[in-house]
């Protein structure tokens, strides 16, 4: 370790032996990606559907990552991370193509750190308080049940990097699905008490699906132009899904889903939204200047 | 300057890209691992290389791009271009027979065949449905899974109920 200052041996621009404490320079999740709009799709339109994509996911981390040092056990609290750890993945990459798409050259940081909670697209499902651990894995279960039906179908998007993402995070949000059905199981299905747990986690969280399957109009001109899905029509299949689940978990299943509203995807959001991206927002507004 | 074929410089830029070991895992290299994708000489004499991401999220993406562009620049290629390329996505299946004896050896569990999805609904299960693997040190099949989600993404936390050690397995993706 040479140098005027002691941490230049870790900086990038050392060379040699160098780590990262201060980053690759390697920044851009979709470096090397032909990112051309295909002809014929509304570049607007298409990153407006991203950014509800990627907020989702990436308000559900922040969200998920408050069991980080609180969690029953360290292997729930390593999977919620990690977990946690895909879904910012999948956002990094659905955030960078919304930048690219509306032409505006936005990171992946401007989306994130930048936008007021009024400009964040997600559902209120995703920014609801975390709850107990059962609360959790119910949110978890229905989230990751709505987010995999639609991303399936978005493997086959007009738009070749929506569906090389989409491609990409099915197997992921498979297991996360599975991660959370495991614990429904073995909650619904435990103890007494557990299982009252559940049933309070059921009566809080069901109120907030209809959401998941209302139709804001840029995700109905997405689906009609091949680009996105329109939520409504995966609805009847995550309701089979959840109420397999919960049946099997010996938990009653609402016969049917809330009245779709739509409400984050334009922007209207609860109370709990503004805090948790102050948390998530605080370093970068406070640094302004710092990269990473 | 040694004047080198196209077809020299190809593969001098493979070799260095491929021998980047991950950082996560650093018995294996990127070629192992099935991340390296292609390699490619430029008009110009850029060197581009192409890797794809194991999981969305994973952080050692970054540091290994950048690991790859430092050991294609010792290789003699002063310009270097390290590209992501999302499709198709990587799966478990891309490390090669070489990366699951190594993997062995380290006495990290391989990964068994990735879960086959056909276009459309991916099945709910509910019950678990993943090969049990063997333990890495020695050889049982009776092993139990205590996490499903270990240190890093890629891997799941079992014990084995025969020699009693813990291991760590690569989880099919």
């Amino acid at each position: 370790m040479s140098g005027d200052h002691i941490y230049s041996a870790l900086s990038e621009e050392h060379g040699g032996d160098a780590r990262w404490a201060f980053g690759t320079g390697f920044t851009d999740a979709l470096a090397g990606v032909d990112t051309t709009v295909p002809e014929g799709v509304d570049g607007d339109d298409l990153a407006l559907y991203c950014q509800m994509l990627g907020d989702d996911a990436l308000v559900q981390a922040q969200r998920l990552t408050d069991w980080v040092t609180d969690a029953p056990e360290l292997e729930e609290e390593v999977a919620l991370a990690n977990i946690a750890l895909d879904l910012i993945g999948q956002a990094r990459l659905l955030l960078a193509r919304a930048g690219q798409a509306d032409g505006s050259g936005r990171d992946e940081d401007a989306f994130a750190y930048w936008r007021g909670p009024e400009e964040f697209r997600n559902v209120h499902l995703a920014e609801a308080p975390r709850g107990d651990f059962a609360r959790a894995i119910l949110t978890l279960l229905v989230l990751s049940s709505a987010r995999l039906a639609v991303f399936s179908r978005l493997s086959s998007s007009k738009d070749p990097v929506l569906a090389a993402v989409a491609a990409k995070a099915v197997n992921e949000l498979a297991y996360h699905r599975e991660y959370a059905v495991s614990w429904a199981l073995r909650l619904g299905d435990g103890t007494p008490y557990s299982h009252e747990r559940m049933v309070a986690a059921v009566a809080d969280v069901w109120p907030l699906t209809g959401e998941l399957f209302a139709t804001h109009p840029v995700e109905a001109r997405m689906a009609a132009q091949g680009v996105g899905v329109d939520p409504a029509e995966v609805g009847q299949e995550v309701h089979r899904v959840l109420t397999e689940v919960l049946t099997a978990a010996t938990l009653d299943a609402p016969a049917s889903f809330p009245e779709p509203v739509v409400a984050g995807r334009q922007g209207t959001h609860t109370a709990e939204l503004a805090p948790l991206l102050r948390e998530m927002q605080k370093v970068a507004r406070e640094h302004p200047e710092a990269t990473w | 300057m040694v004047t080198t074929t196209r077809q020299e410089q190809h593969e001098r830029v493979w070799r260095a890209a491929a021998a980047v070991t991950d950082p996560e895992l650093p018995m294996l290299t990127l070629a192992d691992l099935g991340i390296l994708r292609r390699v490619e000489i430029g008009d110009e004499g850029t060197a581009r290389v192409w890797i794809t991401p194991t999981y969305s999220g994973c952080p050692a993406l970054a540091e290994m791009r950048a690991d790859v562009d430092r050991a294609v620049r010792a290789a003699g290629f002063d310009q270097v271009r390290v590209h992501t390329e999302l499709s198709p996505p990587w799966s478990t299946d891309w490390i090669t027979d070489e990366g699951r004896r190594k993997l062995l050896e380290n006495g990290i569990s391989p990964p068994g065949a990735a879960p086959k999805r056909a276009d459309g609904p991916v099945p709910l299960t509910l019950l678990p449905t993943r090969t049990v693997p063997r333990c890495p040190q020695c050889g049982s099949g009776q092993t139990e899974e205590l996490s499903r989600f270990g240190a890093t993404s890629c891997k799941s936390l079992h014990r084995c109920q025969s020699c009693l050690e813990p291991f760590e397995h690569v989880k099919e993706i």
